[in-house]
């Protein structure tokens, strides 16, 4: 007879147990998921885990998918731990990219050594924008921060769309919906010879450790960490969450921001409609897959940014739907909430018969 | 009560029940005769909520008999509980405010049950007059009184005719004019032959009504007494064990300077059900306790809320500390200022609880702790171990959290992070509400302690007992009136116990919040 039953203090090795086992679950699914389409599940899992660590050149294509997951996963995941529901990270980072873009054309082939970092900059600071708003509408208005991120991610996405097919459309660009290629002033310095890894990259493994330090160490990352565990407590000390809101969103915005920009002035070297494969909302599960831990978000979007260029090599190699990435993803984080419900419980066994 | 040779109502014999990490009744037995009134006593976590929840069929017991009226039977629901006769009226009461009194009865009777008894607004009219519960069948829950919402409790039981009523802390939410009621409808129902199984902290109540008592330490019952051969000193020391002195007549001091004002000090209810606060005005002074008294509800989180700045309004020029305005101030701002709190509710306001304790010493106590914005961890682990082990709170060590305090533990060690920041002015809410009578007395002296260092201390607080123990000055609230100020030693139990009713108001808009009890 197996019955739960609640535990009297969380597990803490089941905390850092669930993410794996529900790695290794979602592996299991994928095994009887490519048997049922007639595919070798070896071969199949070999190609998304494997092969994407297999070279040199595979490592840094992962990094540069990694860059961008990663920026967005530490922002959310200090969102998150304020109790704040940040959905946004996807919309953030095209605003980023939209703003960084626009920037870079402005500065069109100018040589300034300002060029990068203001360019930079303007990413930053539109993904900013982007997090504020919805922001001011919880603060102000109580609305549901959940509704307005994500209603803020699709008008950033189509005020994208907007802007590659009009204001930034490349004259020369035969009518295609795509910007200028920025100049070499305004790209982003690669950090290696033979690989793709640009700077935005190391930003993002900076951010990581700023923010690891951050709410570990500092007296703002001890009152967020309050604030979002226990909001009455919060006010009862004295905290303003007002003020933390703020910091914690802008934050976020500003590193999703960051990703977008560092998008275009890195790999793309121009605005494209599609900047983004989903990074902002993958960047939720790795934010989860990371236990809202800013260095757990480093082992967590190398993981997922593995399971993209995997998806792809799939689809080359094994032609598998590269839709099998986004059912990874999803499952993935179905196991990883279904484990987590064993932290505060565990299954007991007993011979008694029920009565 | 009347002597029955009869069987017994209810007998336990070894009830035990073992919770993960805790047993929580430990061959538990006891025996309950027709029309007895049984105290049953404990400190908190003896294991009487556990008991009484066996008994009503919330709690499976792991091992045991329960005899009902001679029979062995199971009660593995609620529902078997109250077709047995079983009523039980907990703590905090099951009722819906936006339906009438009539309707929250019918809420919980079967269709049976209401065809047997016809017209339920009659019946009820009926039994009020009956038991004196004074409860009309057509008012709105939400109009009634903390008092009237507990007899309504009591009616849902009497209309489904119950052999045995569970009162679990009746009294903790009444004036002393309620409680007096209370017990005259508990005598009678005991004459009519109904058993009563009463838990309380109060001894005081038990010594004056039960007929017996049982009392549980650690699960296990360590004594049977009859009450009223003991005094509540006796009872006290059976509960604790060792007790080594009791908390009784300490000295009382005057205030020096006043420190902290409040000056006719209005506000609108923020909550639909909550109290507005109406011309409040008073002074506290350096070196006193200021005693406000009160049924829960009538405007003593409103008027904590507003003190502490965590109620954002401002109120223009009515608080004042030390003489200039603080009434623009953020909560955290006003902290810095020498003011400090301990709120009523421990876990979730007062503590994370999924924080370790040296992180919630952190929550308010960041002065000197804090360099560059950087937090100085071993300090504050340092610190906290003192705090621990100054206030003797019981747990495994600096590291644990706050949720595995016992509630009296948390407290104790709220109440020494509070006091340990030396604040100019304590304000301080129901400080020992479910506390056991070891870690009361411990609160009571260092709160004492404070006092006599030179800080000024409100004390808020539905315990009039304590109240009259601690204050220097008391006052009474209702409906967001505050009473007259006095001195503890030119007043009494009656008057304050008016005071809380609402006597004091005058002619002028008396809501109907304000009936006194029958």
């Amino acid at each position: 007879m197996i019955h739960i039953q609640a535990r009297t203090e969380p597990s803490s090795l089941m905390k850092i147990a669930s993410p794996l086992l529900a790695i290794a679950l979602t592996l299991v699914f994928g095994c009887v998921l490519f048997s049922a389409i007639g595919k070798s599940p070896t071969q199949a899992l070999h190609v998304l885990l494997i092969a994407p660590l297999a070279d040199s050149y595979n490592i840094g294509e992962m990094f540069v998918k990694m860059g961008p997951l990663l920026l967005c996963a530490v922002g959310l995941s200090l969102c998150y731990r304020a109790n704040l529901w940040n959905i946004g990270a996807e919309g953030q980072l095209l605003a980023g990219a939209l703003g960084g873009s626009a920037m870079a054309l402005y500065f069109g082939d100018s040589n300034s050594l300002f060029a990068l970092p203001v360019t930079l900059l303007a990413g930053i600071v539109s993904g900013m924008l982007w997090a504020a708003i919805p922001t001011y509408l919880k603060l102000r208005f109580n609305s549901n921060l959940i509704l307005t991120t994500i209603m803020f991610n699709y008008i950033g996405l189509y005020l994208l769309i907007w802007a590659v097919h009009g204001p930034l459309r490349d004259p020369q660009g035969f009518g295609f919906p795509e910007s200028a290629m920025f100049a070499d002033a305004t790209l982003l310095p690669t950090l290696f010879e033979s690989s793709r890894i640009h700077l935005g990259v190391a930003f993002a493994v900076i951010s990581a450790f700023i923010a690891w330090f951050i709410l570990s160490k500092s007296h703002l990352g001890f009152q967020i960490r309050v604030f979002g565990s226990d909001e009455p407590a919060a006010k009862y000390a004295g905290f303003s969450g007002k003020k933390l809101s703020w910091m914690v969103m802008l934050f976020a915005g500003a590193l999703a921001g960051l990703a977008g920009v560092s998008e275009t002035t890195g790999p793309i070297g121009q605005l494209v409609p599609n900047v983004s494969p989903g990074y902002g909302y993958s960047a939720i599960i790795v934010a989860y897959l990371g236990r809202l831990h800013p260095l757990g978000a480093i082992l967590a979007a190398v993981f997922m940014a593995v399971l993209y260029m995997g998806g792809d090599l799939a689809q080359i190699e094994m032609g598998i739907p590269v839709a099998v990435v986004s059912m990874f993803q999803g499952v993935l984080l179905f196991f990883l909430l279904a484990c987590d419900f064993f932290i505060n419980n565990r299954l007991a066994f007993s011979n008694q018969a029920t009565n | 009560m009347k002597k029955y040779n009869l069987v017994s109502r209810l007998e336990l014999t070894n009830i035990t029940k073992q919770y993960p990490g805790c047993l929580a009744n430990d061959n538990v037995s006891l025996t309950l005769m027709p029309g007895e009134i049984h105290a049953l006593l404990g400190e908190n976590g003896a294991g009487k909520s556990t008991l009484v929840k066996t008994i009503y069929g919330v709690v499976a017991p792991d091992k045991g008999d329960i005899i009902w009226n001679g029979k062995e039977v199971s009660i593995k629901s609620p529902s078997v509980a109250r077709d047995l006769g079983i009523g039980m009226v907990f703590q905090h009461f099951s009722l819906f405010e936006t339906l009438t009194v009539s309707q929250n009865i019918e809420l919980c009777l079967s269709k049976a049950q209401l065809n047997e008894i016809g017209d339920l607004g009659e019946r009820i009219t009926k039994l009020s007059e009956e038991y004196g519960l004074n409860v009309k069948p057509s008012r709105y829950v939400h109009s009634l009184s903390i008092g009237e919402r507990q007899r309504v409790e009591i009616m849902r039981c009497l209309v489904q005719s119950v052999k045995l009523l569970i009162l679990d802390e009746p009294t903790s939410v009444l004036t002393p004019q309620e409680v007096s009621g209370l017990f005259d409808v508990l005598r009678t129902l005991s004459n009519e032959g109904c058993s009563i199984l009463f838990i309380s902290h109060k001894l005081h109540e038990v010594t004056e009504i039960c007929h017996k008592a049982t009392i549980l330490r650690g699960g296990k019952v360590v004594d049977t007494c009859i009450p009223q051969d003991e005094t509540p000193a006796s009872i006290a020391k059976m509960m604790v064990g060792d007790l080594a002195e009791q908390d009784a007549g300490y000295a009382k001091k005057e205030g020096t300077v006043s420190i902290f004002n409040i000056e006719d000090l209005s506000l609108p209810a923020k909550q639909p059900f909550g109290t507005a606060l109406k011309n409040l005005s008073f002074e506290l002074k350096s070196g006193e306790i200021l005693g406000i008294a009160g049924v829960a509800g009538n405007g003593q989180d409103e008027l904590m809320a507003i003190i502490s700045g965590e109620d954002e309004r401002t109120v223009n020029n009515s608080i004042s500390l030390d003489g200039a305005d603080i009434s623009h101030l953020h909560a955290g701002e006003r902290r810095k200022l020498g003011m400090a709190y301990v709120p009523e509710e421990r876990l979730g306001r007062g503590a994370v609880p999924d924080m370790s304790l040296t992180e919630n010493t952190l929550l308010t106590h960041s002065e000197g702790f804090i360099k560059n914005g950087l937090v100085d961890w071993p300090s504050i682990k340092d610190y906290t171990s003192k705090l621990i082990a100054k206030y003797k709170v019981k747990c495994h060590g600096e590291f644990s959290e706050a949720k595995s305090l016992s509630g009296g533990n948390l407290q104790k060690f709220i109440m020494g992070r509070e006091i340990g920041q030396n604040p100019k002015v304590l304000i301080c809410a129901h400080p020992t509400w479910g506390v056991d009578v070891g870690a009361a007395l411990a609160i009571h002296q260092a709160l004492l302690e404070l006092r006599d260092k030179g800080a000024a201390i409100l004390l808020i607080s539905e315990d009039i007992d304590e109240l009259f123990l601690l204050a220097d000055r008391m006052a009474a609230v209702c409906d967001g009136y505050l009473s007259p100020v006095v001195k503890t030693e030119n007043t009494n139990i009656d008057q304050i116990g008016q005071w809380m009713a609402g006597t004091f108001i005058g002619n002028a808009s008396v809501s109907n919040k304000q009936e006194t009890t029958a």
